[in-house]
């Protein structure tokens, strides 16, 4: 029988939630790294039991955490994330030069053929990619020392590399997304990289349509396409269909086009789900109503998900990796919420239920789909 | 303990007997102290010291631990 099985970082641990393919009842795992703030999980698509955890604090920096058994036991790997070279300066949110920093890791993204190759995206923005399972690190340093590298500057959550994206017809093709630098991608497997913001537009920066300078907030994309990418930036819903070469605006009729996450269903590429919240100062849905909204058209017409959803004295957040879909023939879509709750939905998003409703603030959310 | 012992000879001691405790204590690329950690020993506050000063003797013949403490405040 088929299963899932949810990886859920949050404030306080990590979380393990899993089901067979009715995804009705649930087996929840946790907290495990208790009390250490998880920012990611992430499974190999090769091994499904090869699982990855990005554990950090402030009082004890950055850990990373191995599994070869789905997550009931775990091994420490390296945590090294040394810089290429002489790193230099990147801009600080005052434009002044800041040297930079390793802060911790947002993203974990293993390899879609080889088990032991994993890439980790940190703060301060940069691209690391291990071949040996974690033990070691090597920065892909092309990314950050490309022409605009000293440009970058933070978002207010920190210079983070948050996305990253593997195509799986391009073997050399990556794409990643840096809160607030922009889109890079590289076609030569790292070496060289060179950003992909063309018909961007951020108003809150002093060329709105500069090169670089843009706050993505994340990417999707479905594997059967990956020329057609879709971004959810500090305002604004994106698409591309030429590989991120140049992007149009599809918010069409949302309520508002600021949030974080962006899904697309794992069997209808042209089906985009976001979550809306106010504004970048108010970070909770509009009218106290946790909706999301769902394109079948990949964007521009959104309608209102809402059945089994609080619509009422909800100021909840879902942060950006914490949406998810798994590729089960009625693909189940899953979101975390600052709140603690985990959500299911079994149809495509036109009801949801809570699988869990009161964890530690969840950071992210991944589903593995289990054969 | 074949060297003196200094905070910084007893972590890398630490390090190399508990591997996952490497970089936690202490910046992984700088060696320095890590700000939200403090290191303390008969009844002094050593953390500002000097990773190579030699530790009080009672700490160096075994008497007295080095304590090395997380901070308790905040979120």
């Amino acid at each position: 029988m088929s299963g899932v099985r949810v990886l859920v970082g949050s404030r306080k641990g990590a979380f393990i939630l899993s089901s067979d393919e009715r995804r009705q009842a649930w087996d929840v795992s946790g907290p495990h790294f208790a009390g250490w703030e998880v920012y990611h999980l992430a499974g190999s698509p090769v091994d499904p039991d090869r699982l990855y955890a990005s554990q950090s604090t402030s009082w004890f920096g950055q850990v990373i955490q191995r599994s070869d058994d789905g997550g009931q036991t775990w091994e420490t790997m390296s945590n090294d994330f040394n810089y290429a070279g002489v790193p230099g300066t990147h801009q600080w949110y005052d434009g002044t030069p800041h040297p930079w920093e390793f802060a911790r890791v947002w993203h974990l993204e293993p390899s879609l053929t080889d088990r032991e190759t994993v890439y980790a995206g940190v703060e301060d923005a940069a691209l690391f990619r291990s071949t040996d399972g974690a033990a070691s690190w090597q920065e892909v340093r092309g990314l950050r020392e490309q022409d605009s590298g000293s440009q970058w500057q933070p978002g207010a959550g920190g210079m983070c590399l948050h996305t990253i994206m593997l195509d799986p017809q391009h073997s050399d093709r990556i794409v990643v997304a840096i809160s607030a630098a922009g889109v890079f991608r590289t076609d030569d497997g790292g070496t060289s990289w060179h950003p992909i913001n063309k018909g961007l537009l951020s108003n809150g920066i002093p060329s709105p349509a500069a090169e670089v300078g843009h706050c993505v907030h994340k990417l999707a994309m479905h594997p059967s396409r990956p020329e057609t990418l879709y971004m959810q930036k500090h305002w604004d819903v994106m698409r591309s269909d030429d590989g991120g070469d140049s992007w149009v605006e599809v918010s069409g009729n949302l309520p508002t086009d600021f949030g974080f996450p962006i899904g697309v269903h794992a069997h209808e590429p042209e089906t985009v789900y976001v979550v809306p919240i106010t504004s970048d100062s108010h970070h909770f849905p509009p009218d106290g109503k946790l909706r999301v909204y769902r394109s079948r058209t990949g964007g521009v017409d959104w309608e209102a998900l809402t059945n089994g959803l609080p619509q009422e004295h909800c100021y909840v957040n879902v942060l950006r990796d914490a949406l998810a879909v798994d590729s089960l023939p009625d693909c189940g879509i899953y979101f975390g919420t600052t709140g603690g709750q985990v959500y299911a939905s079994t149809d495509s998003g036109d009801s949801w239920a809570p699988i869990v409703r009161d964890l530690p603030a969840v950071l992210s959310v991944e589903v593995q789909t289990l054969s | 303990m074949q060297s003196a012992a200094t905070q910084r000879a007893v972590l890398d001691a630490l390090e190399l007997r508990y591997p996952a405790l490497h970089g936690t204590l202490r910046d992984p690329g700088t060696g320095q102290r890590r700000a939200f950690v403090r290191f303390f020993a008969c009844e002094e506050d050593l953390s500002n010291e000097s990773p190579d000063t030699p530790l009080p003797a009672a700490v160096a013949e075994g008497k007295e631990p080095l304590l090395v403490v997380g901070a308790m405040a905040g979120g």
